[in-house]
């Protein structure tokens, strides 16, 4: 009369390294720390400014280099990879249905990438930049 | 019947992950690289240049709601995910992600309404 009870071999920590799909969903919720991680570093740099010259150029020489700038690209493709993420999932969350028929969701995620282009030119140009 | 506070946390999740989707790779094109590969001015992040376009209220409340709704979105998406890496104090996890998204939102408000 012996029981042997199936113990699932999972770990707490590591299981999304299991399969591809699982090492996916990871890094697109970790998107999030290096995004968040961000928008503190640019909260800091306001709050720099707010204290003045000697304060601002501080933070600027604190945040410059080759740190800053490889954390720059890191989170510059892990943000990529959180805007094509959520695209991806629109025609799900938000299914859009015009004239009784369903939009087809290559047509709603499209217009966001179209949408997504707008806004980084606008602000491209509100920085200065040339096109 | 209870009320949840569910449809706030969820709407400023959504609203704060699609901010991010639509602004955040050009921000960080703008405010970390194109400076330094040359493709903007040198004085671009200059201090007075900031000083300047800071100085308008419209500005202001962009640059906040913008980064609120960021760091939101961020503090929420990291409680979730502490829990799928075996964190499962969610108590303890809430009040680190949240107090650091409300502390830096807190000081962001002081700075802006200082400039």
């Amino acid at each position: 009369m012996s029981r042997r009870p199936y113990i699932r071999e999972l770990s707490r920590t590591g299981w999304w390294l299991k399969q591809p799909r699982y090492v996916r969903y990871m890094a697109r919720e970790m998107t999030a720390l290096f995004i968040g991680l961000y928008v503190l570093i640019l909260m800091a740099g306001l709050f720099a400014l707010s204290k003045g010259e000697a304060a601002y150029a501080e933070f600027l020489e604190s945040a410059d280099g080759l740190v800053g700038l490889t954390f720059a690209v890191i989170t510059m493709i892990f943000a990529i990879y959180h805007t094509f993420t959520w695209f991806q999932v629109t025609p799900k969350a938000m299914p859009l249905v015009i004239g009784g028929k369903r939009v087809p969701g290559a047509i709603i995620v499209g217009a966001h990438w179209a949408g997504f282009a707008v806004v980084s030119v606008a602000l491209w140009l509100l920085a200065g930049g040339q096109t | 019947m209870n009320q949840s506070n569910k449809p706030i946390v969820w709407g400023l999740f959504a609203a704060g992950g699609t901010v991010s989707a639509f602004l955040v790779p050009a921000l960080i094109l703008v405010t970390c690289l194109a400076v330094p590969l040359g493709l903007l001015p040198a004085d671009t992040l200059s201090y007075q240049h900031l000083i300047d376009l800071l100085q308008h209220v419209i500005s202001k409340l962009i640059t906040f709601g913008v980064l609120f709704l960021i760091i939101w979105h961020a503090a929420h998406r990291m409680r979730i995910t502490a829990h799928d890496l075996g964190i499962r104090n969610d108590t303890v996890v809430m009040l680190i992600c949240y107090g650091v998204a409300a502390a830096g939102s807190l000081l962001m408000l002081l700075a802006l309404l200082k400039i």
